[in-house]
């Protein structure tokens, strides 16, 4: 790929959702979206299936933990085109949730219980959103940074 | 007295030997064959990622190592090299090939192991005897490098952690010389043995398009007949300047993922043979400060591992360590279609599907 | 006369050579100790050095501990190669159990000793012997195929002669 395309996909994107913020990344020159939460699944099923986009990969998915919020991050890519995308949504700690993209990417399916259990965002309407890595009945998700670890048990 | 038939539900692992470690499938069966397969994992769920955020970013790389512990060389660069994009550092030359020259010999050792434990989960013993002996000579490479046969930290921020003498060198060259001969061998002895072939023709497909939709990555999506490969369509490192093919299979199937990987092996090779001619001179180690403190920011890069595309995401906070540490780990992705290779299939196919799929359990629960 | 005499006296001096007079234990303990059957149970990365001490370099076959059984109640070793979590404790609890008497225990590798590098993690148990009794402690991250082996001869010393362990005191245990 000659010509990098992104720049335009992103003001043409910008321009379908003005609430977008689009901004370029040091680290590794890639393009960063964030959209509110309430808007983030009408932006990424464009992506998917919209004509100029058509990012049908879901590199990666997960979340950080920030004081305020948590920010949910997708990776996108169109392996037909070549093109990237990171976009972003930040959920309040409270009531995380979001909703699925499994319908988009049958790929996210483990990569959002992943999330839901180490970081307990809740992705509404997954098929089946239980713990994936950790027993059920663990307490707590430890990627929070508020998480404590357990004390060590004391008998061998 | 009526007789009916109902579906039951076998469960296989987490400890059983054709596994690979502790994952655990549960099988719904009628009869013989599977009506679905729920791959449970977490059995060797370590938490790495919540172990980073409390480790300097030079402390990680031996965890890295025990990511995908068949193939450390490859996870150790991928996750230097997204430490070298967040901090911007140059790597000198001879760093840059002796990288390339670790990474594919770790990619035929990881190979081997593959081909070790698909010919003893389908029964034949001398051949998992045969691939660990020829593993065994690039594990003496790694050894002579670094001192370490299976966890290396050998690449490190900025450079490896050591250079290579001539001894290394004329080892290497004598490998790769002999290597044609040992693949013929398995050719020979493995991939013309007659049932080893029919067990895993047109068995366990997963076609093109949902392979695709499924996120799988690396020899698993190549065999689908995807042609996708991070070393040529994305180039990390000095990748760029080599020449190689990228085997791409037909249909998906066992005996596609099995014959993509072999050929994967003689392109590694072909690769190292490349890289051993254009070996320069010079410092194996750019100049970073002890204390590495990258400036605020987050980057994700991915590299094309022995299993698909490894991706690493580290949000850095300017301190010392990483705010956040996650690892896109392509085992675990590929585990997905555990489900879709079994489903219909019989029950002895599953050990071949979860073969051919090559989980590492380190890997796949982090 | 003189050739009943000699016959006899080569009678005599063949049984003297051929009686060994010993305690039941020793016997027991003998033959133990040479036909280890470990169980095939990897855990994480050491399990790969554990196959690699089986396969045809290291040859753990030289010493007879090569039969190695997918079933527990087939094997009297337990060799627990790698990072043990508190999901998989009960099933190696079980596994242990499962596996009849006499039966031994080899950790091996920092994780199966101490829980290695991940001591700290909220989801490993930082060493087996939280679990289940060890026998044998291998050190290493992982083990290199030769230390497994030493460790599994240590093993069989202890095996063969129980009294060499009897009373020695194992610190901070």
């Amino acid at each position: 790929m000659a010509v990098n395309i992104e720049p335009v996909l992103v003001r043409y994107l910008v321009g379908l959702f003005p609430s977008l913020a689009a901004a370029d990344r040091a680290g590794d020159g890639l393009t960063v979206v964030t959209a509110p939460p309430e808007e983030i699944y009408a932006v990424l099923k464009t992506l998917r299936h919209e004509e100029p986009f058509s990012m049908d990969t879901l590199g990666d998915l997960t979340a950080v933990d920030y004081p305020d919020r948590l920010e949910v991050v997708y990776h996108l890519y169109s392996a037909a085109c070549g093109h990237k995308l990171a976009v972003k949504t930040s959920v309040a700690k409270g009531a995380a949730a979001l909703p699925t993209v499994t319908g988009l990417w049958p790929a996210a399916e483990f990569a959002e219980r992943e999330t839901y259990d180490l970081l307990g965002v809740t992705f509404t309407g997954h098929p089946n959103l239980t713990r994936i890595l950790l027993p059920e009945g663990f307490e707590g998700h430890p990627l929070r940074k508020d998480y404590s670890l357990p004390p060590r048990p004391a008998t061998r | 007295m009526t007789t009916r038939t109902e579906v039951y539900t076998l469960n296989m692992g987490p400890q059983h030997p054709g596994t690979h470690g502790v994952l655990r499938v549960i099988l719904e069966l009628d009869g013989e064959t599977v009506v679905s397969a729920t791959p449970e994992l977490g059995y060797l769920h370590r938490g790495i990622e919540k172990l980073a955020e409390s480790r300097t970013y030079a402390q990680i790389i031996p965890y890295t190592d025990r990511l995908d512990y068949l193939a450390a060389m490859n996870t150790n660069l991928g996750y230097c090299q997204a430490v070298e994009k967040l901090a911007t550092i140059e790597v000198p030359e001879r760093a840059e090939y002796l990288r390339v020259i670790m990474a594919e010999l770790g990619r035929i050792a990881s190979h081997l192991i593959f081909l070790a434990s698909i010919a003893i989960d389908l029964g034949g013993t001398t051949g998992m005897m045969y691939a660990f002996r020829d593993r065994e000579r690039i594990l003496d490479l790694f050894d002579a490098a670094c001192g370490a046969r299976m966890t290396f930290n050998y690449i490190r921020i900025g450079g490896v952690m050591a250079d290579v003498d001539e001894a290394f060198l004329g080892g290497a060259r004598t490998f790769l010389a002999d290597f044609p001969a040992i693949m013929d061998e398995y050719h020979g002895l493995i991939s013309g043995n007659e049932i080893f072939y029919y067990r895993l023709k047109d068995s366990s497909v997963v076609g093109r398009e949902r392979a695709l939709a499924l996120g799988l990555t690396g020899p698993c999506l190549r065999a689908a007949g995807v042609d996708v490969d991070l070393r040529r369509d994305e180039p990390y490192g000095i990748y760029d300047r080599f020449s190689f093919k990228v085997p791409v299979g037909e249909k998906g199937d066992n005996w596609d993922r099995y014959i993509v990987r072999m050929e994967e092996m003689e392109e590694s090779a072909s690769i190292v043979a490349q890289a051993l001619g254009a070996l320069p001179d010079g410092p194996v180690m750019a100049k970073v400060p002890k204390i590495l403190k990258p400036p605020p920011g987050e980057v994700y890069h991915r590299v094309e591992n022995p299993r698909g595309e490894l991706g690493f995401y580290i949000v850095s906070d300017g301190s010392t360590k990483p705010y956040r540490f996650h690892v896109r780990r392509p085992s675990f992705q590929n585990l997905l279609a555990v489900d879709e290779l079994c489903r219909g299939g019989k029950i002895a196919d599953v050990v071949a599907a979860l073969a051919t799929l090559d989980p590492v359990m380190g890997e796949v629960d982090c | 006369m003189t050739l009943r005499t000699a016959e006899e006296t080569a009678a005599r001096e063949l049984l003297r050579e051929n009686f060994i007079l010993t305690s039941l234990e020793t016997v027991l303990g003998w033959a133990r100790s040479n036909s280890l059957w470990p169980l095939t149970s990897g855990l994480a990365c050491c399990a790969i050095e554990m196959m690699s001490a089986a396969a045809g370099r290291f040859d753990l076959a030289r010493f007879g501990y090569e039969v190695f059984r997918p079933s527990p109640r087939q094997a009297d070793l337990l060799i627990t190669a790698g990072t043990l979590t508190w999901k998989m404790a009960p099933v190696l609890k079980r596994l242990y159990e499962q596996m009849p008497e006499p039966k031994w225990v080899i950790a091996m590798g920092s994780c199966a000793s101490t829980g290695g590098p991940f001591a700290d993690s909220y989801s490993v148990v930082p060493g087996v012997d939280y679990v289940i009794p060890v026998d044998v402690y291998v050190p290493g991250c992982p083990p290199r195929p030769e230390a497994l082996i030493d460790g599994i001869l240590q093993l069989k010393a202890k095996i063969a002669k129980p009294q060499l362990t009897r009373g020695v005191v194992r610190y901070g245990r």
